[in-house]
């Protein structure tokens, strides 16, 4: 008898713990959360900021999506969302998907593998005239070796690729790769987006608020928790957080509170739960190559000896910031060269001196010295963010007789002037959607990207780029990658300060949400959310 | 009087053409239009910036587009705003009222406030109450709004544990006036100061006129003499300075706005300049230039109830 009280009572106890994540969630309640600015859009697709990611993403699917329960996002961490299955031709150029039956768009219509076609048709610039679902397309790049979207039938699609990219599933697992809908104008798209995702767009009000509600019809059962997600634009940090602070919003803006501001958070809500993660956004030094004196590679190498990295860090994240090469380092990144290869490249060794003395050398070589100094412009994006490292920058400079003069660009044409080349020095931030190599490196230092703003151009560097997406094997992409980074640090092709952290901060009462740490753009889907009041 | 008013309204229309033509080419002389900013900050591609231009219209001569604004206005279509492309007065109509709103509290609070404290300060002229009301002015006159506002919310979390986070869908009228109270106390805070001030001299100069001495001396009681004879007359610079704050306030609220996150006008108006959305700016600012004519107009009218001996000659 004994015996068999003791197995039911194991059985009990067994079944509670095994069911317990899943009784535990309680499902109702409207999240409440603060926005920083208003998004241009509703369209994903035609966006690259995260104040269109956070409150969108969660009206979406992809087809693979990176594991919302890990906080790093790597190609081990790939799970499927509206695709079941994946997998690759023997020679490694055609990914075909079977895809989930049975879903249907927040308007009642089936989800099909045509959905998928528009969707990758319009984004590598395949839809017929008229056709696309975007009006602009600011990741055209990811998608140049998509050569052909095939359908098998309602639940089944390949892409075709010219050549093997390993990368490419990645691409397609972040935030910015939703599935559209065949049936629904990119101008809809744009205002009131319809998705398949666990939330509908109830109202976009610009300059106001976004409301977004529970999608009864989700084809994860039971799921999402939450009824309803209510994000108010507050352009002001300040009132924002005092909003948060008073109880008006249960969850801060992404990585809105700086760490001297998450002093003040804490003491006026001391139950407040705060979580400091990387961003993957980059301070980084452009410096034109193409004007003069700029295109004596002395002066460029002078310039990435004088900063003191340190400093910046110290000054502007309280020494909390990540020092690293172009990509992301660990172990929050999953690319990026191991800490103790770091001081091997240029201007990361902690000899400061040393440093100085060479770059006060260079720069006399160049004809430059107390006497005679090196008058210049400073352009930087006329936001706090950007200023406050360009004018640090300044300081340094004048350390090896670079006399800089701070010169803010209105945001919105700040992009037309780097693009153009038209600036001497810039003080920039660079934010990279997905911690791949193939992302950040065809977007930032290839030759012919429009988004190469320091006008950097090193054929070998541009092979080696074209190699490593190609390369199978993980251990040596990721040394390919190491090595290119080195050239990239070694040629002054933009120079990385530090890449940011910042903390992000929920009422206790708000449950299941995991920041990822190697992107701010990928964990927003909301379905695992919820309140526990 | 009639042709005066003829003369006047020819005068509006010829002010409002003048800002129509001053508005469309200064918008177009900055550097930059939305097609290079929606394009420019994601890559640059000729091809689709060609194609939003041509969609948006901006691609067509300048004239055309102003001929094609202006008719556009006669018929009461003010065109589609090009970055959430939806006509443009769907977007501007829902503002007007909650900016008219806010600086009609502001305004009421700020001549509620200014020009009694004003009248007791110049009545009162160097006593304690005089110069504590005179600091008070000062203090509004120099905090700046931005700040002032960051404080007002900081007491109300200190205080109360909650802000006023503005909702467009209020339960009550007692909730609206609730939302926007704090706001409008703190713009009519500085307008009341202002008002204050002016009053004050205005009341001083007046108190010391001849015909003030004689209705004392006839026996009138000090506030028969303070307020039917002088106020009446004191006032006249009081209504101009508060007619030129009431059209302010339509447009210039935007740091308030900003601070107590109000969906109005002003904050609107900045983020339509950023993104260089013409249709919003365009009719925004002639909106603000109208609402600037008629209250000029309105004030000279007031002129004529306030001083009998105003007359605007046939």
């Amino acid at each position: 008898m004994r015996m068999r009280l003791a197995l039911v009572a194991a059985s009990c106890a067994a079944f509670v713990t095994a069911a317990s994540p899943v009784f535990a969630q309680k499902a109702g309640g409207t999240l409440r959360m603060s926005h920083r600015d208003n998004p241009p859009s509703a369209s994903i697709h035609e966006e690259s900021t995260i104040s269109v990611n956070q409150p969108f993403m969660a009206v979406f699917n992809n087809l693979v999506f990176f594991d919302a329960k890990e906080k790093v996002n790597s190609p081990d961490h790939i799970v499927p969302e509206l695709a079941e299955s994946w997998s690759y031709n023997p020679d490694q150029t055609q990914l075909t998907f079977k895809l989930r039956q049975g879903v249907k768009w927040h308007d009642g219509k089936p989800f099909t593998s045509a959905d998928v076609k528009c969707t990758w048709d319009s984004l590598s610039d395949h839809a017929p005239e008229g056709k696309s679902l975007v009006r602009k397309n600011p990741r055209k790049l990811w998608y140049s070796n998509l050569k052909e979207v095939k359908t098998n039938g309602d639940f089944e699609v390949t892409f075709v690729l010219g050549r093997p990219q390993p990368s490419f599933l990645t691409m397609l697992a972040g935030g910015y790769s939703p599935v559209y809908s065949c049936h629904v104008p990119d101008r809809v798209m744009r205002s009131k987006p319809i998705g398949t995702g666990p939330f509908k767009v109830e109202d976009f009000k610009r300059n106001e608020s976004i409301k977004l509600v529970k999608n009864p019809d989700y084809w994860k059962k039971g799921q999402p928790y939450l009824d309803a997600i209510e994000w108010k634009i507050v352009p002001n940090r300040s009132t924002r957080l005092l909003g948060f602070q008073s109880g008006e919003f249960d969850m801060t803006f992404d990585s809105d509170v700086t760490f001297p501001l998450l002093k003040d958070v804490k003491a006026a809500k001391p139950d407040a739960v705060c979580e400091a993660r990387p961003t993957n956004v980059s301070s980084n030094l452009l410096v034109n190559r193409d004007k003069e004196p700029f295109n004596n590679p002395d002066i460029r190498k002078a310039m990435v000896l004088a900063l003191d990295l340190k400093a910046f860090n110290d000054i502007l994240f309280q020494g909390h910031a990540l020092d690293g090469a172009a990509m992301l380092p660990p172990p929050a990144g999953f690319w990026g060269m191991p800490k103790e290869m770091l001081p091997t490249l240029l201007g990361h060794s902690p000899d400061r001196k040393k440093n100085l003395a060479e770059a006060q050398e260079l720069m006399k070589k160049a004809g430059y010295g107390p006497d005679k100094p090196l008058k210049i412009k400073i352009a930087t994006r006329n936001i706090a963010i950007y200023r406050d490292p360009a004018v640090i920058l300044i300081d340094q400079l004048k350390q090896i007789y670079i006399e800089g003069e701070l010169e803010t660009i209105d945001t919105t044409v700040w992009y037309t002037k780097i693009q153009r080349g038209d600036y001497q020095v810039g003080m920039n931030l660079t934010g990279v959607g997905i911690d791949d190599p193939d992302v950040n490196f065809y977007e930032n230092y290839y030759s012919t990207s429009d988004r190469n703003y320091s006008r950097y151009k090193n054929p070998e560097v541009d092979k080696l780029i074209d190699a490593q997406s190609a390369e199978q094997d993980r251990d040596k992409r990721k040394k390919m990658v190491w090595q290119i980074e080195k050239i990239l640090a070694d040629d002054v092709a933009r120079p990385i300060m530090n890449y940011g952290v910042a903390n992000t901060c929920w009422d206790p009462k708000v449950k299941g949400i995991l920041l990822q740490v190697n992107s701010i753009y990928n964990g927003w889907r909301f379905e695992d959310a919820w309140l526990d009041k | 009087m009639g042709s005066y008013l003829v003369r006047r309204f020819l005068l509006m229309v010829l002010t409002l053409f003048g800002m129509s033509v001053l508005i469309f080419v200064m918008l177009r002389l900055v550097p930059g239009n939305i097609a290079d900013i929606l394009v420019d900050a994601s890559g640059s591609d000729p091809k689709e910036k060609a194609r939003i231009a041509r969609e948006l219209g901006i691609d067509r001569p300048i004239a055309e587009q102003y001929v094609s604004w202006i008719s556009g206005l006669s018929r009461g279509d003010l065109g589609f705003a090009y970055v959430s492309e939806r006509p443009a007065i769907e977007e501007i109509a829902p503002r007007i009222p909650i900016s008219a709103k806010l600086a009609g509290m502001a305004v009421l609070i700020s001549v509620l406030l200014g020009v009694p404290f004003g009248v007791i300060s110049a009545v009162r002229q160097n006593s304690g109450l005089d110069y504590f009301l005179r600091v008070i002015s000062l203090s509004g006159l120099s905090l700046p709004s931005f700040w002032l506002g960051l404080l007002v919310l900081m007491a109300s979390v200190h205080w109360f544990g909650t802000i006023p986070i503005y909702d467009s869908n209020p339960h009550s009228f007692l909730e609206e006036v609730g939302m926007l109270a704090l706001p409008a106390m703190t713009v009519g805070f500085r307008s009341s100061a202002l008002i204050m001030r002016l009053t004050r001299s205005s009341m001083l100069e007046v108190l010391r006129q001849d015909y003030v001495r004689t209705a004392r001396s006839k026996g009138a009681s000090n506030n028969s003499v303070n307020y039917e004879h002088a106020l009446r007359n004191a006032l006249l610079p009081v209504v101009t300075i508060i007619g030129i704050e009431a059209a302010f306030l339509v447009g210039g609220l935007i740091v308030t706005e900003t601070v107590f996150n109000i969906p109005g006008v002003a904050r609107f108006l900045v983020e339509a300049i950023l993104w260089r959305d013409y249709p919003i700016v365009q009719n925004l600012v002639m909106l603000i230039a109208f609402v600037v004519v008629m209250v000029n107009f309105l004030v000279d009218m007031a002129y004529m109830a306030l001083d009998p001996r105003i007359k605007y000659a046939e």
